[in-house]
C-alpha cells in the first residue's frame, strides 16, 4: 500500500471523529507547547545571567600573592606578601594579551567629612580601574596616571558613601579625612549595585594605589593586581603569559608551586550558567512529563479505535492486507495525531514564548534546538505509543476479527 | 497482479482446489469441537458450488479455510498446485488477495467510505499505479450494473445494490475463485435472485464461484450441491435441473422495483 494512500486513509479516519482526534492532539500540544516555552523562559533566563556576568567583566583576572609552599606550610591566597607595583608594571608592559592593569591595595577605617562620618573599605587601584571594572563616574571624573605617579590625595567615592557623607551637597571638590589624610574628592561613580555575593558595590572610596600603600597602609607589597584581557577569548592566554612572566620574575623553580593566585572571573559565570542550565533542564523535564502524558492518550485512543474498528480490520484482511499493513496503517494514524499535535504545539509555544516575554517582561530564547528537539520527540512519543495498539490490531486473527459484533 | 496459470494447466488432476482428510478441531475450553473430521473434494475450475447444510455442520469453518482465513488442523488444501496449508499468515493474505475474492452475508463494505473505494480496496494491497486501480473498479463496478452509483455510501444504497458492490469487489482482483457466504441471507426474495443472476452471470463468463447457503430455493441455481452434516461430506451431486435466475425474474412482480428505488 503506497504511502500517500495510507496517508490519505489515515486523515479520513482521523476526520471521522474529529472532537476525538483534536482532544487526543491536545496532549501533544500541550506537551510540546510547555516543552518549548520551559526551554525559552530558561535559556532566557541563562541568557540573562551571562549578560550580567559579562557586564561585571568576564575577561577580568585577579591575581592575589600567596599559596606559597614554605617548608611544608601552604599559605592562603593573599595572606604573604609577594607581589609588588614592579610586578604590576612588568605584566602591562610584557604580557600582550593583557589590556589594561589596576594594582591593588587596601585600607579600611573612617572616612570624615564636616560633621559627618562613614565606616568604609578604601581601596587603591591603578587609572584604568573603571576600564576594567566597565563601571562610569556619575559626576566628575577618575584620577589620572599622574595623580596615581605623584600618589596624589585625591579619591572618588562611591555611590553609597557619596550620599552618606554628602547628603545635601555636592562632593566633587570637597575634602573627605580617610584616616589622618585629608584628601580631594574628584569624581562620584555611578550605583552598580550588589554584586554576587550581596555585598553593595557602592560602599568604596578609590583612591589612586600609591597613595594607599604609601599615605595609609604604609607597606610596599600590594594586595591584588586586577587585569583585563584584550577580550575574553584571550583570557587563558592572558593568565598563561602571567603565570610565566610572574614565576620568572620571582626565581620561582620548575618544580615549585607558583607564589601567586589567579582568579579568574570566567570560574563564576561558569558556575552561575550551569546554575541556570539545572533551572532549564528542570522545566523541560517537567513540561516533558505533559509530553508523555500526551503520548499515553494517544496509546489510549489507538487502543479504542482498533476495538472500534476490529470489523474494518477483518474486512481488510479478508481483501488481502497483511499484518504488516495494518500495523502500518494504524502507525501511521498515530503518527499524524502526534505530528499535528506537534505542529500545532510549536506554534502555540512560540506565541506563548513571545506574550510571556511582551507581558511579562520575562526574556524568553526560542532555538532551533528546542524546536526541534520537542517535535522529536512528539513523532518518537507517536511512533512508541502508537505501537502496541497497531500491534495489537495487525495480530489479529481475521476470522475473528470479521465476526466481531 | 494474479499470478492465474492458463486454462487446462490447473491443478496436476486439472482440479483448481484439492482438498484430502481435512479436519478443524477447535479447543473451547476443555471441550474440543470437532467442525470438520475429514473431508475430501475437488473443485473443477467453471463449476458453480453450493455448500448446503444445518448451521453447526461445519459449512461455515470450510468456507472459512477455503478463504483462507482460517488453517485447518489437519488435512492438505491445494489451490491451484500451491499448498496453502502450510502458508504463514502473510502468505496466506497474499493468497486471499491474488486468487479469492469474497461476498458475505452482511456486504461487509467499509461504512463511510464510497462504492468504488471500497471495490478498489484489495488493489490497495498489490503494486497498481492510482489510474490502474481506479480503471479496474470502475471496470467491476460496471460488471455489476452499479457504475452510476460508484459514489454513494454503502447507507445511500439498497441491501441488493451493497451486495453487488461486494461481488464487483470480490472481483476487481480477478480471482482464481469467488466464495460467497449466504450472500442472499440479507435479502429479500427479489432481491436474491437479481444477486443469484449476477453470479450466474459470472460464471457462465468462466468464474468459479463456491456459495454456502442452507436455502434450498437459492441452490437450485447452482450447477453442483455438497450437503454437509457434523463435519462431514453427505452428499455431493451434481444439479440436473439448475434454474435460469434471469427467468425467475421475469415471471417475479415488479413492485419490489420502486422500493428499490425510493431506497437508493
Amino acid at each position: 500500500m503506497k504511502t500517500l494512500n495510507i496517508l490519505r486513509s489515515a486523515f479520513r479516519a482521523l476526520r471521522r471523529n474529529k472532537m476525538r482526534s483534536f482532544l487526543t492532539m491536545l496532549g501533544i500540544i500541550i506537551g510540546v507547547a510547555a516543552v518549548i516555552a520551559m526551554l525559552a523562559i530558561g535559556q532566557g533566563a541563562e541568557y540573562s545571567v551571562k549578560q550580567q556576568i559579562s557586564a561585571l567583566g568576564t575577561n577580568v583576572l585577579i591575581i592575589f600573592p600567596g599559596s606559597q609552599q614554605q617548608g611544608g606550610i601552604r599559605v592562603g591566597a593573599g595572606s604573604v606578601t609577594t607581589l609588588t607595583e614592579e610586578d604590576a608594571i612588568a605584566i602591562a608592559k610584557e604580557c600582550p594579551a593583557v589590556a589594561y592593569v589596576s594594582p591593588g591595595a587596601r585600607s579600611g577605617g573612617q572616612a570624615i567629612a564636616g560633621n559627618l562620618n562613614w565606616g568604609t573599605s578604601i581601596e587603591g587601584t591603578g587609572a584604568d580601574y573603571l576600564e576594567i571594572r566597565s563601571w562610569p563616574v556619575e559626576y566628575g571624573e577618575f584620577y589620572t596616571e599622574q595623580d596615581v605617579k605623584a600618589a596624589a590625595k585625591v579619591c572618588v567615592l562611591g555611590a553609597t558613601v557619596a550620599e552618606n557623607l554628602f547628603p545635601e551637597s555636592s562632593p566633587i571638590g570637597q575634602t573627605v579625612r580617610l584616616r589622618n589624610m585629608p584628601a580631594r574628592v574628584v569624581g562620584v561613580l555611578s550605583k552598580k549595585g550588589q554584586n554576587a555575593m550581596g555585598m553593595d558595590q557602592d560602599d568604596v572610596i578609590l583612591a589612586p594605589y600609591t597613595t594607599v600603600l604609601r599615605r595609609l597602609s604604609h607597606s610596599p607589597y600590594l594586595r591584588q593586581v586586577i587585569v583585563s584581557a584584550t577580550s575574553p577569548a584571550t583570557i587563558n592566554e592572558a593568565q598563561r603569559q602571567i603565570t610565566e612572566l610572574l614565576r620568572m620574575r620571582h626565581k620561582i623553580a620548575s618544580y615549585d608551586a607558583d607564589d601567586f593566585t589567579i582568579r579568574n572571573q570566567s570560574d563564576l559565570a561558569a558556575t552561575a550558567t550551569a546554575t541556570t542550565e539545572i533551572l532549564t533542564i528542570l522545566l523541560a523535564s517537567i513540561a516533558s512529563v505533559s509530553l508523555l502524558v500526551g503520548g499515553i492518550g494517544i496509546m489510549n485512543i489507538m487502543l479504542v479505535s482498533v476495538t472500534e474498528r476490529t470489523r474494518e480490520i477483518g474486512i481488510r484482511m479478508s481483501v488481502g492486507a497483511r499484518g504488516r499493513d495494518i500495523l502500518t496503517q494504524f502507525l501511521i494514524e498515530a503518527l499524524v495525531l502526534s505530528l499535528l499535535g506537534g505542529l500545532l504545539g510549536i506554534a502555540l509555544g512560540v506565541g506563548g514564548s513571545l506574550a510571556i516575554s511582551g507581558f511579562a517582561k520575562w526574556p524568553t530564547i526560542i532555538t532551533a534546538f528546542s524546536i526541534i528537539l520537542s517535535f522529536g520527540f512528539s513523532i518518537a512519543i507517536g511512533i512508541f505509543f502508537g505501537f502496541y495498539p497497531a500491534r495489537k490490531a495487525a495480530m489479529l486473527n481475521p476470522i475473528d476479527a470479521l465476526r466481531y459484533e | 497482479m494474479t499470478t492465474r496459470p492458463p486454462e487446462g494447466q490447473a491443478g496436476r488432476n486439472g482440479a483448481l482446489i484439492r482438498i484430502e482428510h481435512l479436519a478443524k478441531t477447535y479447543a473451547l475450553g476443555e471441550v474440543d469441537v470437532h467442525a470438520l473430521r475429514g473431508v475430501s473434494l475437488e473443485v473443477e475450475r467453471g463449476e458453480f458450488v453450493a455448500i448446503m447444510g444445518a448451521s453447526g455442520s461445519g459449512k461455515s469453518t470450510f468456507m472459512n479455510i477455503i478463504g483462507c482465513l482460517d488453517t485447518p488442523t489437519k488435512g492438505d488444501y491445494v489451490l491451484e498446485d500451491i499448498d496453502v496449508s502450510k502458508l504463514t499468515r502473510d502468505e496466506l493474505a497474499i493468497i486471499r488477495n491474488q486468487k479469492i475474492g469474497f461476498v458475505f452475508q452482511g456486504f461487509n463494505l467499509l461504512s463511510r467510505t464510497s462504492a468504488l473505494e471500497n471495490v478498489e480496496l484489495p488493489l490497495l494491497y498489490c503494486a497498481m499505479s492510482n489510474k490502474d486501480r481506479h480503471d479496474r473498479a470502475v471496470a467491476a463496478l460496471q460488471r455489476v450494473g452499479l457504475a452510476d452509483r460508484m459514489h454513494h455510501f454503502p447507507n445511500q444504497l439498497s441491501g441488493g445494490q451493497q451486495q453487488r458492490v461486494a461481488i464487483a469487489r470480490a472481483l476487481v482482483n480477478d480471482p482464481s475463485i469467488v466464495l460467497a457466504d449466504e450472500p442472499t441471507g440479507n435479502l429479500d426474495s427479489r432481491t436474491s435472485v437479481e444477486v443469484m443472476g449476477i453470479l450466474q452471470e459470472l460464471n457462465a463468463n468462466g468464474i468459479t464461484i463456491i456459495m454456502v447457503t442452507h436455502e434450498p430455493d437459492i441452490a437450485q441455481f447452482t450447477k453442483r450441491q455438497i450437503v454437509f452434516r457434523d463435519g462431514k461430506v453427505r452428499s455431493d451431486k451434481l444439479n440436473p435441473a439448475q434454474r435460469n435466475a434471469a427467468e425467475v425474474l421475469k415471471e417475479m412482480p415488479m413492485v419490489d422495483d420502486d422500493e428499490e428505488e425510493a431506497a437508493a
